[in-house]
């Protein structure tokens, strides 16, 4: 008898019909995604980083191919909070998927702001991007210290009318520190790990590839790293963690929840496959259905560490 | 959007450059002059990203098209081995081509190098009375498709950087010359970034529209991921537009070239 397979999650509060979501800033504001698949397939979506006012982001070039994997260095291009909301948000609520605003600001101030403007939205969460490696003013100016996120969190919270997920930086000494102080500070949920900074050089010109120097690495050569930050910050924190980091199916899906993972994010992968998001919520499918899983829920931190 | 072409044909043009030809229905029965396909050049992870390369030829009763490249890096030296009867993952065909006004009786393509390609397409599929193409190429050893671009055009220009073949200098020198002696409706161009800046600047001084066909360094390659992108004008401000999806052609005087 085939057995039913339950593929939902709730992640303090937001509730997902399924653990798979796009990564933020991988995946624009779904309109493009959508003409190749279903965009219902999904778990959610954190939409494109927003900032309060519309950002022009860094020169091109913004992208380098490096083994197994890409720098970025887009420096949040994007059109501002209230164009979100006005022109984004409509197309995106056609979908029953959720809709994760990945916010970011300068100041403190302003992640109160985006907090507040957000909160009154019609959208499913706020993922707050303390942790974008590409911008010079804020983000992971806050991220990286335990101080600079209770300060942003500890107000940000005060605000929030929506389940707040962090976003943390992998680019730290100790990400477990930075999670808890995340969590200390009232976090529902933290998410990891943004890219890793990292560079390219082309010898030829003996230039850096990206104009802006230095950039995010992401993509199958982060796994390793991402996985063993997930698995840390689940041992030393109660809520829910969201994993990623060079996914591109649901074998890699199910090791992220095995480390401790209660929803995943899928980024790069898609770049390279479009089907990458569905083809992960599928995999994932497959793999409970091969060793009798009835729900995904059963994986998260079911890792034997003799 | 996505599918397996097969390979039908491959030819070796000079040391570096292969053509493709590729069967797709979906590519072929849709693809306008001036769009591209983004291709993997192999399984797993070398190689990681897709290729943007554009579409060259479409032969819409055989249900293929062509792309032409040069060998640049560890990609582009994967497609060169590719062989009849392989299925390359191609997406495609993408980005906005170039604008085809029949009324125009004179129309000028301006190509150098690798940007030659996309034009050919853009020649079979204009109904100009008068069509001149200018194609730029290093030296003599570097020249392809000439008979090709002949066949298309009812006159066909070649200037080489040191002169070992047709006429020595820039395309853009050539392009003036032509200008100065019959004005044409409208001008295309593609290649490298000083020819497109050169060339926008020329048509200005003698009021010709033009497209441009830019290249970046591309993530997704269908308008997500915003690293594609080149400043263009917007109102009296810039913006970056994206050129995998806002492009690749975009009108001359919308580009600001730094
Ligand atoms: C819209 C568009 C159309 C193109 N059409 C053609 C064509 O018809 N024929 C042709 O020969 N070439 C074309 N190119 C350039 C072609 O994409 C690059 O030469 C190719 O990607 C190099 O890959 P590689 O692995 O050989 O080089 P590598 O240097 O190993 O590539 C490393 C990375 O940089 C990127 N990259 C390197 N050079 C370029 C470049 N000039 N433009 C964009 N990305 C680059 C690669 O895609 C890859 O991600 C086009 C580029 C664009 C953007
Ligand atoms: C082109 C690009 C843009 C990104 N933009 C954002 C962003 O705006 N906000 C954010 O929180 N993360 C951003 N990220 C990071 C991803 O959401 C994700 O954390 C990271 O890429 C690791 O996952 P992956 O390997 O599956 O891509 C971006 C990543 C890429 C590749
Ligand atoms: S390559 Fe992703 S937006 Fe152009």
């Amino acid at each position: 008898m085939k057995k039913n397979i339950n593929l939902e999650v709730n992640i303090a509060g937001l509730s997902l019909k399924n653990p798979v979501i796009a990564a933020s800033g991988t995946f624009g504001f779904g309109r493009e995604y959508s003409k190749f698949f279903d965009l219902n397939l999904l778990g959610g979506i954190s939409v494109k980083g927003l900032t309060l006012k519309p950002r022009k982001g860094n020169p091109p070039p913004r992208i380098a191919e490096t083994p197994g994997g890409i720098l970025n260095s887009v420096g949040l291009q994007n059109p501002g909070v209230h164009a979100f909301i006005e022109n984004e948000i409509p197309f995106l609520r056609q979908y029953n998927t959720a809709i994760i605003a990945n916010a970011s600001g300068n100041t403190v101030e302003e992640y109160v702001e985006m907090t507040e403007i957000l909160s009154d939205a019609d959208i499913d969460a706020i993922e707050l991007n303390l942790s974008c490696p590409n911008v010079k003013e804020g983000c992971m100016t806050f991220g990286s210290s335990s101080r600079g996120v209770l300060e942003v969190v500890n107000k940000v919270k005060k605000v929030a009318r929506k389940p707040l997920i962090v976003k943390l930086t992998p680019n730290v000494t100790d990400i477990v520190e930075i999670a808890k102080a995340a969590e200390d500070a009232g976090a529902d949920a933290v998410s990891l790990i943004n890219t890793l900074l990292g560079m390219a050089i082309d010898v030829k010109t003996r230039r850096p590839i990206l104009a802006n120097i230095t950039g995010g690495l992401s993509g199958p050569c982060v796994k390793p790293i991402a996985l063993r930050m997930v698995y840390q910050v689940s041992q030393s924190v109660k809520i829910p963690v969201i994993g990623m980091g060079g996914i591109s199916n649901g074998i890699d899906a199910v090791e992220f929840f095995l480390a401790g993972a209660s929803a995943v994010m899928v980024g790069t992968a898609g770049f390279v496959n479009p089907m990458a998001w569905v083809e992960t919520v599928e995999g994932i499918k497959e793999y409970m259905t091969e060793n009798g899983i009835e729900d995904v829920k059963e994986l998260t931190g079911g890792l034997i560490a003799d | 959007m996505r599918s397996f072409a097969t390979v039908k044909k491959t030819r070796q043009l000079n040391h570096d450059t292969f053509l493709l030809c590729l069967k797709s229905e979906k590519i072929a029965s849709c693809a306008e002059a001036g769009q591209f396909v983004n291709l993997k050049c192999c399984d797993g992870l070398d190689a990681y990203l897709r290729r943007p390369i554009s579409i060259h030829s479409v032969n819409r009763e055989c249900n293929t098209f062509d792309i032409v490249f040069q060998v640049r890096g560890k990609g582009t030296s994967l497609l060169s081995r590719i062989r009849p009867g392989d299925e390359i993952d191609v997406i495609g065909p993408l980005g906005r081509g170039f604008t085809l006004d029949h009324s125009h009786r004179h129309i000028v393509v301006a190509g150098g190098g690798i940007g030659i390609f996309p034009l050919f397409q853009l020649l079979k599929d204009h109904t100009a009375a008068k069509k001149t193409a200018v194609l730029g190429f290093r030296s003599k050893d570097f020249v392809v498709l000439e008979d090709e671009f002949k066949k298309h055009s009812t006159e066909l220009l070649i200037a080489t950087d040191d002169g070992s073949y047709g006429i020595k200098g820039f395309v853009t020198d050539v392009l003036e010359k032509i200008i100065q002696k019959e004005k044409p409706d409208m001008v295309y161009f593609c290649g490298p970034e000083v020819m497109m800046k050169t060339g926008v600047k020329l048509l200005q001084k003698y009021n010709i529209p033009c497209e441009v066909s830019l290249e970046q360094r591309m993530g997704c390659g269908i308008g997500a991921c915003l690293v594609c992108v080149c400043k263009t004008r917007k109102d009296n401000d810039w913006d970056y537009s994206r050129i995998c999806a806002d492009g690749p052609v975009f009108k001359g005087e919308d580009i600001i070239f730094d």
